[in-house]
């Protein structure tokens, strides 16, 4: 189909080798870290530390080129939406103002916004190699009792291995639907676009009832085999929680805590150089 | 959690992948910039009237959060939680229109649009930009834009997909017995 | 452990008549039974009653008692019963819930809460009996049609259930790997003296193996329920439209009695029944087929395809159909039949080669006009139905062809009457049977007066009356011109129907030309998953001339459909 998806990718690597819940904890909560800061040491540390872990996972950078490439895209342009909508919102953070350049009309550029921009595009970049790192070193199969060992209830964390199980699927009854329309020469890629609207439900429809039909029978398979009885089930796919998971996990926890201790030192989440 | 049976589970995992491939396929893009018409939010409606508030809330959520990993590498979790809410919100009134029993009604329908219109707008241009503002520190004006343009797009959107999709349901429901062979 | 059912009848909420009445049936343990019936006979609906489907997940109403051990059914929830009878259904692709083998497999332990080691010591024991221990690690769409049925099976075998009900077990494999899942099922048997339940219409492919009781279901009642040997001489098959075992059909055609003390289920014991003398004073010499001058409508000269990163789909495929001819397709699950199907229609683009269409060269077109020219009929007919009405659905094929309301008018009804849909053709599409939406789908594709028409299994599925009704519907169609190419797994209906077939294997045509001749080569059968049918055991028992044979069979076997009303 020529869309590229990311996927787990197996690799020897110590990263690799710890288990789905460790590594949905550490994503946790550098996300969370990540989300709450705004101070540029904090976020050049995070940065440093997730290229860091990237090297170890030996990941090669080209396998996951596509998406990396599409998010620095998406960031850049982001931050160019901010800075049209509001040229002064660094001024208005750090409370100085100091001009670089007047520019045209209200489009001036100070040193705070080129900061302000700098840190905003550091937030957003911080956290994609991480949580790349987390989608392609974890085996889809662990996901789920991942989730449950966290404390997400199975019938939930179940239903997200549901999701992966059907997702290549979906795609495939998608793709025959699309052709057998495109057959009629019906199409959603070109044309006008009320029209391509009124076509999508041509599609739309015939893949709802398809996949009514799946739920119906997979619902049923399920339950024919014992499925949701009980409050608790077993994961054949879950691993022993070992040394080293311990280990990770008190790392990044550390990470964290110092994260935010050093966000919230002065009660401010910038860190002001101005 | 008891009350969540099988069927609400396996509509959950189907639901989200067919949420993740529609909104990867389906998506139609509107010229304007950054939008698009979103049939997985069509989707998502739909399935809220059929299975209710917490499938269709986890659908949005699993879904979203999902699609964002595979193809962008991260969640965007301000707007994962939007998706889930949608669902949920419009859940809400599944009980009320029952489509599986009663069919669908005119009432219904305006029912079904007043509630997603709601929803969507909360979703949409408070809750997203709130959390755009607290976690990334963006400037008000550009995500309530944002908000306000994404509220537009995805309220037709769910208003005329969604009402199709849920009228096209209701019909396969007549029964069968009513029908007599023609010459 | 038993499974008892008295004066039972059942109703399910959305119908006024009752599915199942009045049914008196004993199961005891360790038997093996097979139960046979035409669509919508309500054999599925017996064997959900049995897994508890029926009433746990289709409601309705209820009448007398299904017992099972003794215990009435309806106070046994679905997970008890899963503990007590296990299930394989239909299509083992939606049975398949995990990620891995390993971990479908392991499903019911799971829910049960079995600890980690224990769990994996009995998935592999498991995984060991249906021989899918290399593949633990595997996801679904590595695996063979018939590795997906064993992987399903193991996934029932690890709970110890007393019974094992499959419901149509057959329906998705191809003719070897039927045969390898049936003395499977045989071999589990015999060593674990559990009690088998089979549904299954395909009922010569079932009886490779031994069943001691066959029953009948008709219309929601039991029409013969004893020894298979009973059964099959007793005509119930007959007067159910089911199709009998071949070699049966050729021993009422030679005037053979069948007799139960003849073993009529035990093919090689019944092969000492056939004399050859007065089977060859009955050939009936066929003319044949001259081989035609017809020009050619659709060919294919050296056409390769692959996706943008896997290895090559299709290599080097060259083959011609002529005008007014039906060619079939066969080969294994994954030799690359469909997607020759999808690069003939435009579906896919071929990477090298030509395809031309009455001489000119197409290899170019869009999907969309190749396809006015080209129509392809997919196996699901859900993934084509967009409208609601059958009127909407087939004019709605037309919708790109910009015709005038008059012409488009015309072309509706015309192609309604020919479909046999013209009193449905107000009728919502979810009201048909799977095999009418079929139709449908043949409609709106027919509607376009195409050149050349592929089916993607058209017959998967259906019982011997719509399988007929729907070969007989393509035979007129190919004899008003059509140019037909159909994709099948049934060896007989290649046999029966087709001018010439094209063996695909691991993308390549390893053969393509008259029919016959391909069953002459037993190792290119083999390596390609296909099996000779009980006719040609038959013929080699007696040493005559098989064409002349299944020719005489298959002449009979016409003229006894002609009498159904």
């Amino acid at each position: 189909m020529g869309v590229e998806m990311l996927g787990y990718i197996e690799r020897p690597s110590p990263v690799h080798r710890l288990t789905g819940t460790t590594k949905l904890i550490g994503f946790l909560l550098w996300t969370t870290a990540t989300m709450f800061t705004y101070d540029t040491r904090v976020l050049l540390l995070l940065g440093l530390a997730s290229i860091g872990l990237f090297l170890v996972s030996r990941i090669r950078f080209r396998e996951v080129r596509f998406v990396l490439v599409f998010t620095a895209l998406f960031v850049l342009i982001n931050a160019f939406a901010v800075y049209l909508f509001e040229p002064e919102q660094g001024v208005v953070i750090y409370g100085t103002r100091h001009v670089l350049w007047e520019g045209i009309g209200r489009f001036t550029l100070t040193a705070e916004q080129l900061f302000y921009l700098f840190n905003l595009i550091l937030k957003y970049s911080v956290i994609v190699p991480v949580a790349v790192l987390f989608l392609v070193t974890t085996h889809p199969t662990e996901f789920a009792s991942s989730l449950n060992r966290i404390g997400v209830p199975y019938k939930v964390a179940f239903a997200v291995s549901l999701a992966l199980r059907y997702i290549p699927d979906v795609q495939q009854d998608f793709r025959t639907i699309a052709d057998a329309q495109e057959a009629r020469g019906v199409t959603v890629t070109h044309g006008p676009l009320l029209k391509r609207a009124k076509h999508s439900l041509n599609i739309l429809l015939p893949l709802l009832f398809t996949s009514l039909e799946r739920i119906e029978t997979v619902s049923n398979a399920m339950d024919l085999r014992g499925f949701g009885a009980e409050r608790k089930r077993t994961w054949y796919n879950q691993r022993p929680m070992t040394r080293a998971d311990y280990l990770a996990i008190g790392l990044v926890l550390l990470l964290t805590i110092f994260s935010f201790s050093v966000t919230f030192y002065d009660g401010s989440r910038f860190y002001n150089p101005f | 959690m008891n009350t969540f049976t099988t069927k609400q589970i396996v509509a959950t995992g189907v639901g989200a992948a067919v949420f993740i491939i529609l909104s990867r396929f389906a998506a139609i893009p509107t010229g304007v910039p950054n939008t698009s018409i979103e049939t997985s939010y069509a989707f998502l409606a739909f399935m809220a009237i059929l299975f209710g508030p917490v499938t269709a809330g986890l659908i949005g959520l699993i879904g979203h959060a999902l699609k964002d990993a595979i193809l962008y590498g991260s969640p965007w979790w301000s707007w994962v939680i939007v998706s889930g809410f949608v669902g949920f919100g419009i859940g809400l009134v599944a009980r009320r229109i029952n489509i599986e029993a009663g069919g669908l009604t005119t009432k219904g329908i305006l029912l079904f649009n007043a509630t997603q219109a709601i929803v969507q707008a909360i979703g949409w241009i408070l809750i997203a930009p709130v959390l755009d503002i607290l976690i990334y520190a963006e400037p008000a004006n550009k995500v309530f834009v944002q908000g306000a343009v994404a509220a537009t797009s995805n309220i037709l959107t769910v208003g005329v997909i969604g009402t199709l999709l849920l009228v096209a349901y209701a019909n396969t429901r007549s029964k069968a017995g009513s029908l007599k062979r023609e010459a | 452990m038993t499974i008892q059912f008295n004066r039972f009848s059942f109703t399910y909420r959305s119908q006024s008549e009752p599915t199942l009445r009045d049914i008196n049936l004993t199961i005891e343990e360790g038997e093996r039974v097979l139960i046979v019936g035409p669509s919508g006979s309500g054999k599925s609906t017996l064997a959900q009653c049995i897994n508890g489907l029926i009433p746990f997940s289709y409601p309705g109403t209820w009448e007398g008692d299904v017992l099972i051990n003794g215990i009435d059914a309806r106070t046994l929830s679905l997970f008890d019963r899963s503990a007590l009878i296990g299930t394989v259904l239909q299509d083992p692709d939606t049975q398949f819930i995990g990620l891995s083998v390993g971990e479908d497999i392991a499903f019911a332990l799971e829910n049960k809460q079995i600890a980690r080691p224990e769990m994996h010591d009995t998935v592999e024991r498991v995984a060991r009996l249906t021989d899918v221990a290399h593949l633990l690690t595997h996801r679904l769409n590595d695996l063979s049609g018939g590795q997906r049925q064993r992987a399903a099976l193991g996934g029932v075998l690890v709970e110890d259930a007393n019974i094992l009900l499959f419901d149509e077990p057959l329906a998705n494999l191809d003719p070897l790997a039927g045969s390898e899942a049936m003395a499977l099922l045989d071999r589990l048997q015999r060593e674990t003296k559990r009690t088998l339940v089979v549904v299954e219409h395909r009922i010569e492919d079932v009886l490779s193996v031994p069943f001691d009781r066959m029953i009948v279901v008709v219309d929601g009642e039991i029409v013969a329920d004893g020894h298979p040997d009973d059964v099959l001489s007793d005509g119930s098959l007959t007067r159910a439209f089911l199709r009998e075992p071949l070699y049966l059909s050729a021993a009422r055609w030679a005037d053979i009695s069948i007799r139960p003390d003849d073993k009529p289920s035990q093919p090689e014991a019944f092969l000492d029944r056939f004399e050859r003398q007065p089977i060859v004073s009955r050939l009936t010499t066929q003319t044949l087929p001259v081989p035609s001058e017809a020009s050619p409508s659709l060919e294919l000269d050296h056409v390769s395809f692959r996706y943008q990163t896997d290895e090559t789909v299709l290599e080097e495929v060259s083959m011609r159909c002529e005008i007014g001819t039906l060619t079939t397709l066969v080969g294994q699950n994954g030799a690359g039949k469909s997607t020759l199907a999808k690069v003939l229609s435009g579906y896919q683009r071929v990477t090298s080669g030509q395809i031309r269409l009455n001489g000119t060269d197409v290899t170019k077109q869009s999907i969309a006009e190749r396809a006015t020219r080209i129509g392809f009929v997919l196996q699901n007919p859900n993934h084509m139905i967009s409208k609601q009405t059958v009127r909407e659905e087939v004019r709605y094929g037309m919708q790109a062809l910009a015709l005038d309301a008059d012409e488009e008018e015309r072309r509706l009804e015309e192609t309604l009457r020919r479909c046999g849909l013209y009193p449905f053709r107000n009728w919502p599409i979810q009201a048909l049977s799977f095999g009418q939406k079929k139709r449908v789908t043949i409609a709106s594709i027919l509607v376009r007066q195409p050149d050349v028409l592929i089916l993607d299994e058209p017959t998967a599925g259906q019982d011997y009356r719509h399988y007929s009704e729907m070969m007989d519907f393509l035979e007129r169609l190919k004899q008003d011109g059509m140019t037909l190419l159909i994709i099948t797994h049934d060896m007989h209906l290649v046999l029966e129907y087709s001018d010439q077939v094209c063996l695909l294997q691991a993308g390549r045509i390893r053969y393509a030309g008259e029919p016959f001749a391909l069953f002459a080569q037993e190792s290119l059968l083999r390596h390609a998953h296909l099996k000779q049918t009980s006719l040609f055991t038959v013929a080699q028992h007696l040493d005559i001339e098989v064409q002349p044979f299944l020719h005489s069979v298959i002449q009979a076997e016409r003229k006894e459909r002609s009498q159904w009303e």
